[in-house]
């Protein structure tokens, strides 16, 4: 339908005074589709967590009957603390590995093939993601295998691969080159200049990192940090992949709330569940980009 | 402008020697051996085209990178294994000079926080350099804020204000406008000479070279080819490279006899001695070059065609087919106003001393 | 820079280069080594998993499926959102801020959260419209629109639409002649990089698959993988080498596209294309 109506925009010829009524038929196909399924869903998530089954208003979801149960809280605590860890060590591992790649040969093939490789691993997400750490070191892959051999089972206390630290583990696969793409082109926009201009002036590298490399690189990095909590805040293919219990972090709790029975009686859980993670999303993505235009100031 | 800067013992100039100085990258050789003294005070200006080594001189100078032999000697100390943070020299570069998260005065102040200044003195200190570099006005702007000329003098005025023993100036004009670059030019001969402080002013652009510096030192391929005040380095120079990159020349084919050059009909003095008689090229400054008068009924080897005339404001440069050869002829405009281009001219060479280039010279600068 | 600030950096560097090497290496080797096990520990290796990718149905239909939403999704991008930027550069500037913000929602919009607003509306399609996997597509193209929308707008950036197009009409051209012999050629590298985008998303997708019931390439993968784990790690390695050949080839197309441009700058440029503010492709696929 939609590509339909475009082409007949397209194709409809020009008559002198219906010519500005006629320009707007060209806009009404994307309107119509981002209305039907980009708004009306959060329109949806919006309303349908704010009403009860009969349609009136209600904050029910979000007090201690919705969100706000004990279950739920420790989901959305879970989640948290996972983000927050793969964020911060993802930020720092990408940070130095971004380190390393950009104070290499800017066109040599080092640097290409990391850039590339990061385009790609920044890819590799959900199941395959899953499945590429059970295989290597999941209970059955050659390297638990080999190590407990050696006197080394490191799942004696419980295969934690399968839990929330096993989670975060495996998101510092996307998280780290996530990082050194985002956070790349700060690092390049350090000028050598300024490193040169330090030592002149009298100062030694804890002096250059402290007051001019520092200062210039905490905002872009705090940015990015903030990204990859996003980041890993919004992640669901990859638990839903491995975690095979209730769902200890709230994607997978969203998840469950819709496919079980618990989900069918409570509607409005769900979508204020939905609604919660919006809005901690439009927060850090709102720092971000507040973190970043300060950034792009300094470092062109 | 206040006098106290150059009436502290502390700010008199010190003598900065380069004694056979090398770098070499991998098989590059990027500095073969200069050998170079700044006398206290003095601006020596570095000139030569891309890769002969001035920069290299300068950041050997300023402790940037680490010669592969040589000495480099500040006020009498040997600093050549001393790290650049110890050296006592002030930088600026030719682009991105300034921090760009601090304001000018921060910018000023930093390098004085770091040489461990207390705030109030750091404070008037940097008023007081920021004033005469004439940003007084600009003090807690950033940066993006700033004009190129004017990041530039903040960037002068941070060098300075840790009273350096050394100023070191790397193409501080390349990246600016035509007409800031004048300006500025003078501005950072003005500081100096207030100042006081011995500088090494690197530079691709001849005419800023000959117009701020006490000497001039024209380099090529990690030599030094000639060194001295800009009138000699314009007037007498000593090898075809510095006759050719300083000013315009004319190549005109002649011969060497009777002590001197005779190039189309006119026996010229020799700036070289000892050349052997023979054919050789000239090399005719086009200020040598005038025009004697009309050309219509004359002939002769100094007569030919005016093909272009460049109208540069007070002079003109005319540009005359000789029929084998075009020459350049340099004149008050107003004396150039009368012969047009197509009109034929009559040229006659100024008996200046010229230098020459024989046989083995040419093929061993080509 | 001295040689002992040269030689501890270039140690760093080894240092930061060979751990991260191996923590990004190892999987993808043990992927391979898991994937060609054979029966027993003590049986030879072989390709069995893999050759088991095409004998099992729930796979190879999965496979197509998600291959047919590619090109569906892609198609749809190209039909809908590209008209649409180029109608608004020509005669609605002052609506491009708002399309641009538009495009940009969904990546501020997680997909786990999205998905649960989708729920009605696709099961008021199942019922009323048709309920082929192939619908999943509408809201594919949700979750692409903000990589299209970044790679298209680089593309329309770059050529000069308004004396193209003027130039195009004044010499007889209908917009439908404009859009497919004038502007799209000219922004083929544009073009492909949102499509390879676009690919490379929905083979990747998941969430909404799972969610709103139907058996796409990801979702199959972690059901055959409760059955049969080799096979399904097959697929992801396979998967895996997809993607990254589609990127080398966007890599390499798009450093043809900015001859002047530094090597830096365009790979750099193309990464932000791929990595995005918000997140990646797999983002929906995680």
């Amino acid at each position: 339908m939609t590509a339909a109506a475009a082409a007949t925009a397209a194709g409809r010829p020009f008559a002198g005074s219906r010519r500005l009524s006629l320009s707007w038929t060209g806009l009404v196909p994307f309107f119509i589709y981002t209305a039907l399924f980009l708004f009306l869903p959060t329109a949806i998530i919006l309303v349908g967590s704010l009403t009860d089954k009969d349609g009136s208003f209600t904050l029910v979801n979000f007090g201690p009957d919705g969100i706000a149960q004990s279950y739920l809280l420790r989901t959305l605590l879970a989640s948290l603390q996972i983000s927050a860890v793969s964020g911060l060590v993802g930020a720092v591992a990408g940070a130095l590995l971004a380190y390393a790649v950009a104070t290499g040969n800017p066109r040599g093939v080092l640097r290409r093939t990391v850039t590339s490789a990061s385009g790609v691993l920044a890819q590799f997400g959900g199941v395959t993601l899953a499945f590429a750490f059970i295989a290597t070191i999941g209970p059955a892959s050659f390297i638990y295998e080999t190590m407990k051999d050696r006197g080394i089972d490191f799942y004696a206390n419980g295969v934690w691969l399968y839990e929330l630290s096993g989670i975060t583990l495996i998101y510092l696969y996307f998280q780290i080159p996530l990082m050194v793409i985002v956070f790349l082109p700060a690092v390049d926009g350090i000028r050598p200049q300024w490193r040169e201009a330090t030592e002149s002036l009298g100062g030694n590298t804890w002096h250059y990192w402290r007051y001019v490399a520092g200062p210039l690189l905490t905002p872009s990095f705090l940015g990015c940090a903030l990204l990859l909590f996003a980041n890993s805040f919004s992640a669901y293919a990859t638990a839903a992949a491995l975690i095979t219990q209730a769902g200890p972090i709230v994607p997978l709790q969203i998840s469950n709330l819709l496919t079980s029975e618990t989900g069918r009686a409570q509607p409005g859980l769900a979508k204020a569940l939905a609604f919660a993670m919006i809005v901690v999303v439009l927060v850090v993505m709102s720092l971000y980009t507040l973190l970043q235009r300060r950034t792009s100031n300094w470092l062109r | 402008m206040t006098g106290s800067h150059g009436s502290e013992a502390t700010r008199a100039g010190v003598e900065v020697r380069l004694e056979d100085l090398r770098r070499t990258y991998g098989t590059t050789t990027a500095l073969d051996g200069l050998t170079l003294t700044l006398a206290p005070g003095e601006l020596v200006a570095l000139l030569g085209p891309s890769g002969c080594g001035k920069t290299t001189a300068l950041r050997l100078l300023a402790g940037l990178e680490e010669a592969n032999g040589g000495r480099v000697i500040i006020a009498g100390k040997d600093v050549t294994n001393v790290p650049a943070n110890r050296r006592d020299i002030g930088m600026v570069f030719q682009a991105y000079s300034l921090f760009p998260h601090m304001t000018a005065s921060q910018n000023v102040e930093f390098g004085l926080q770091l040489h461990r200044v207390d705030q109030d003195e750091r404070r008037r200190r940097a008023r007081e350099v920021l004033d005469l570099v004439g940003l007084a006005a600009h003090a807690n702007k950033f940066a993006h804020q700033m004009s190129g000329g004017q990041q530039q003098r903040v960037a002068l005025a941070r060098a300075l204000a840790i009273r350096p023993k050394v100023l070191l100036l790397d193409e501080p004009l390349s990246a600016l406008d035509a007409k800031v670059r004048g300006r500025l030019r003078d501005e950072i001969r003005r500081v100096q000479l207030e100042v006081g402080i011995t500088t090494l002013f690197v530079t691709h652009d001849q005419e800023e070279a000959l117009a701020i510096a006490d000497r001039v030192g024209v380099m090529q391929a990690g030599r030094l080819e000639q060194l001295g005040p800009p009138t000699e380095i314009y007037s007498r120079p000593t090898t075809p490279f510095v006759a050719e990159f300083v000013g315009l020349s004319n190549r005109m084919p002649g011969e060497v006899k009777f002590g001197g050059v005779e190039v189309r009909g006119t026996q010229l003095p020799l700036v070289q001695k000892d050349v052997p008689a023979g054919p050789a090229v000239a090399l005719v400054r086009p200020e040598a070059v005038t025009i004697a008068g009309d050309g219509e009924s004359a002939s002769g080897p100094l007569v030919g065609t005016v093909i272009a005339v460049a109208f540069l404001g007070a002079v003109s440069r005319v540009t005359v087919d000789l029929g084998d050869i075009t020459v350049l002829a340099q004149l008050p405009t107003s004396a150039a106003a009368d012969h047009p281009a197509g009109s034929r001219v009559r040229l006659a060479l100024r008996p200046d001393p010229v230098l020459v280039e024989t046989k083995e010279a040419t093929t061993a600068s080509a | 820079m001295s040689s002992a600030r040269r030689f501890r950096l270039q140690v760093f560097r080894i240092a930061v280069f060979v751990v991260m090497g191996l923590f990004f290496l190892v999987p993808i080797g043990s992927m391979f080594e898991f994937s060609t096990r054979g029966n027993s520990a003590t049986a030879p290796r072989n390709l069995d998993a893999w050759l088991n990718i095409v004998k099992t149905p729930e796979l190879s239909e999965a496979i197509i499926a998600s291959l047919e939403l590619a090109v569906i999704t892609t198609l749809a991008m190209l039909v809908l959102v590209l008209p649409t930027m180029v109608w608004v550069r020509l005669r609605f500037s002052g609506l491009s801020r708002v399309i641009e913000f538009i495009c940009l929602i969904p990546l501020t919009v997680p997909a786990i959260a999205l998905v649960v607003g989708m729920v009605p509306i696709y099961r008021w399609i199942n019922i009323n419209v048709n309920d082929s996997i192939l619908t999943l597509a509408f809201a594919y193209l949700i979750l692409v629109l903000p990589y299209a929308y970044r790679a298209l707008d680089a593309g329309l950036s770059a050529i000069d639409l308004k004396t193209l197009s003027e130039a195009a009409r004044s010499l007889g051209a209908g917009w439908a002649t404009v859009m497919l012999r004038v502007v799209m050629p000219n922004m083929s590298t544009a073009i492909l990089n949102a499509s390879l985008l676009s690919v490379a998303l929905v083979l990747g997708e998941y969430t909404f698959a799972n969610l709103l019931a139907y058996e796409n390439l990801q979702v199959a993968i972690a059901y055959v993988g409760l059955v049969d784990a080799g096979t399904s790690i097959a697929v992801a390695v396979a998967s895996l080498l997809f993607a990254f050949v589609l990127l080398l080839i966007l890599s390499y197309l798009g450093r043809r596209q900015a001859p002047f441009a530094q090597a830096g700058a365009a790979d750099y440029d193309l990464a932000q294309t791929v990595g995005l503010s918000g997140g990646v492709i797999g983002r929906a696929g995680r």
